[in-house]
């Protein structure tokens, strides 16, 4: 933990806040409009709002809270397809926590759960291997989800269940890539970005190569960041950085875990047992072509989708969410329609107003600090950017 | 007055006039498991009364077996002009965990429930709720750390009630405890109570019974020595009183934790709270559990802990009394109380940004990225 506070230095952060102030000077565009930094993933979002790092920040830059909470990003009909699974009477079904509250279109884990449908909550796959061997006369699902972070272990599990021989263990795919939803945000005509910050864990895994197009390409800078607050903030100084001196490239911040070439391993589990589907619905962002992952069909026995039926069904999102605009940044929580009175952290509308670190749920939360005598800045609250409707 | 003895003749079996016959009470084996026999109200049920809880929290009141405990109005009358009257229903898994079991926290919970309102805690009721199968011995330690506690505490527990459930209609054991104490005269404690410019103060590290009881379900693979921090307040709290009888708000931190007390003063009294994470007592372990896991200290659970606000002036005083308590050795002030934004807890990270710290919607769930 000593290792831990070195990364949150209150000192530190302060120089750096001033330097970031000092770049941001000699960029001219953002005497225009402020910079948009879009953080792709969901643990950079909730540092940013755990420890308040949009308040170190000078006006003229903002967060754009991307896709990256794969919670976040799950579409209504695939909640409805773990329901269908669950309350199979000779299914236990496992999950991440806080996969269990996100509402499907009629009920949500933790609903089904309630009402006699036997899921656990579990905190890796591996858990789910051993629930099986515990109890052979139950078929048990792990729900796999998650970007490229979680896949390796959901692979490396189901290896495991084929070395050992483990018959009533399978996997409800729902794993999904980062790159083609970039590359999908990027290509979206009302998008503003300025540059990214990569996701952390995810590279740890896919290296940093594959990032390459979004400097090559979209001529955006991008920096793989930590998710200690210095490290975001650092990661958010060499962006700028990049933009001061006209370079659009691909650094890494996060060196001390990120290796260029990824992991060698792990990517030779995801290859083995996976495969990309055409396309994947996502939840806000609709359908995004060889966004997610299957299983493939040397695996079939492993895999939930052919041994049990599934409805998937493609549930419409609810037609006054605009969660895809606020995960583009087109518009910011605040500006949806439906933000803090049809959608709201105990009656979430829209997946992003679920989880506690959801762009949506964080505003909800911070915009209330905002009475008299709070402080006064949040540079968040800006006025709405361009294409964002009146 | 002899007792009869198994050996004695028949003809030597007349008791002498005059005298009562002692009867020693029947024991249960050491290997015994509750029936549903222990709760049809017969003789079965009468022996596990007698040998399980009347001989381990052994006093008058409950000795009587009578269907209710008779209390003197006048010695509750010197001791105040109000009566607190509470009651909590307590449902652990696991039974056991490091620092305490579920007769720790049925006794030290309703104790504190009593204490945290500025009453001196009495009396307590126990009432059980026991799955057929149910080990005696494993009842019989559950009894003993009540007796334990309420020894510590410096109550009695007077009256009880035992009920037997089919096997699978409850999960090994559910105890209810109400309590009942006396509040002296010139306390008044309340959410409602707390003013601009008071001060916020816990009595210790937090969320340490939390995390013994997540690692306890041994769900994590993660080894550590952290022990729950369940313990009788009402000590601790006399001392804080005894300091300033004007403490203005205080409650213990169970659920929802730190966080959602806060939240409730703030709310309650319509007011600003603003803490400072630099200042909240952690373990390194707890810290790091909650690094693991993506959880947050402030929302987990304490049986041990609790928040005050106390008027500014008295503050340093009550922080001297809570040190001098073994049950505050690692008392801090966390944070003050301000006008705006009402109603709202806000945070001073140690990185210097802010947030609000809001009250849980649901239950806290480990974030996955």
């Amino acid at each position: 933990m000593k290792y831990m506070d070195e990364f949150r230095d209150p000192v530190k952060a302060q120089a750096l806040s001033q330097q970031i102030r000092a770049l941001v000077r000699c960029i001219p565009r953002a005497r225009q409009r402020p910079l948009q930094i879009m953080e792709v993933c969901g643990g950079h979002t909730h540092s940013i709002f755990r420890y308040g790092i949009q308040q170190l920040l000078p006006d003229e830059v903002e967060f754009i809270h991307g896709p990256g909470c794969p919670v976040c990003v799950l579409p209504m009909g695939r909640v409805d397809d773990c329901v269908a699974l669950a309350q199979r009477p000779e299914v236990i079904f496992t999950t991440f926590g806080d996969a269990m509250r996100v509402p499907g279109s009629s009920k949500s884990l933790l609903a089904a759960k309630a009402g006699g449908a036997d899921v656990r909550m579990v905190y890796s796959p591996l858990d789910a291997l051993q629930i099986a061997r515990a109890n052979p006369d139950r078929e048990v699902i792990f729900f796999g989800l998650g970007f490229e972070t979680t896949m390796p272990s959901t692979a490396m599990t189901v290896l495991e269940a084929a070395r050992a021989g483990i018959r009533n263990f399978s996997l409800f795919c729902n794993h999904i890539t980062i790159i083609p939803t970039i590359k999908a945000i990027l290509d979206s005509p009302d998008m503003h970005l300025d540059g990214f910050l990569g996701p952390g864990h995810v590279s740890m895994v896919i290296g940093t190569r594959p990032y390459r197009f979004i400097a090559q390409h979209y001529h955006k800078p991008i920096t793989i960041a930590g998710f200690e607050p210095l490290d975001v903030l650092h990661s958010v100084w060499m962006v700028l950085q990049q933009l001061v001196e006209g370079r659009c490239e691909v650094e890494n911040q996060y060196g001390r875990i990120v290796p260029e070439q990824g992991n060698a391993q792990a990517l030779g589990a995801i290859r083995e047992v996976f495969e990309l589907r055409e396309f994947f619905e996502w939840r806000g962002l609709g359908s995004i072509d060889h966004s997610g992952v299957r299983m493939r069909a040397a695996y079939a026995q492993y895999d939930a989708e052919r041994r049990f039926p599934v409805p998937n069904l493609k549930i419409a999102d609810p037609r006054a969410c605009q969660c895809g605009e606020v995960l583009k940044g087109v518009i910011k929580p605040h500006e949806c329609k439906v933000f803090g009175t049809a959608c709201t952290p105990q009656m979430p509308l829209g997946s992003l107003m679920v989880s506690s670190e959801g762009a949506c749920a964080a505003y909800y939360n911070y915009g209330r600090i905002h009475g008299a005598g709070a402080p006064r800045r949040q540079p968040a609250f800006a006025s709405a950017q361009p294409g964002s409707p009146a | 007055m002899s007792v009869p003895s198994p050996s004695s003749s028949p003809s030597s079996a007349q008791p002498p006039v005059g005298s009562a016959v002692v009867r020693r009470a029947p024991r249960l084996a050491p290997d015994a498991i509750i029936e549903l026999a222990h709760g049809s109200g017969g003789r079965a049920m009468r022996t596990l009364i007698e040998d399980v809880f009347v001989s381990a929290f052994d006093n008058p009141g409950l000795a009587a077996m009578e269907d209710q405990a008779l209390l003197g109005l006048a010695a509750l009358a010197s001791q105040g002009d109000r009566l607190a009257f509470t009651t909590d229903s307590y449902v652990v898994d696991p039974l056991f965990f490091p620092g305490g079991d579920i007769g720790t926290l049925a006794v030290a919970g309703t104790v504190n429930d009593l204490a945290v309102g500025g009453a001196r805690p009495l009396y307590l009721s126990c009432s059980v709720v026991l799955e057929e199968g149910l080990p005696v011995s494993t009842l019989r330690r559950v009894v003993e750390s009540m007796r334990r506690t309420a020894l510590a505490a410096g109550v009695s527990i007077v009256t009880g009630d035992t009920k037997v459930v089919e096997r699978g209609s409850a999960d090994k054991l559910f105890i209810n405890t109400a309590g009942i104490g006396v509040v002296p005269h010139q306390v008044s404690i309340s959410q409602a109570h707390a003013q601009p410019g008071d001060v916020v103060v816990v009595n210790g590290r937090l969320g340490d019974h939390g995390t013994a009881i997540l690692i306890a379900r041994n769900q994590l693979s993660l080894q550590s020595d952290v022990a729950s921090d369940c313990q009788p307040l009402n000590g601790l709290v006399a001392a804080m009183l005894a300091a300033c009888p004007k403490i203005h708000c205080l409650r213990d931190a169970t659920r929802g934790g730190v966080a959602t007390v806060l939240n409730e003063f703030a709310h309650g009294s319509n007011v600003a709270i603003r803490i400072r994470e630099s200042a909240i007592p952690l373990r390194e372990e707890v810290k790091g559990a909650c690094e693991i896991l993506g959880l947050d200290p402030l929302y987990l659970a304490n049986e041990g802990k609790l928040v005050a606000v106390v008027p500014p002036a008295a503050a340093a005083a009550v922080l001297a009394a809570m040190r001098s308590h073994p049950a505050g050795e690692h008392a801090a002030i966390i944070g003050e109380v301000g006008e705006e934004p009402a109603g709202i807890v806000i945070m001073d990270s140690v990185f210097g940004g802010q947030r609000v710290v809001d009250m849980l919607v649901g239950e806290q769930l480990p974030r996955i990225c």
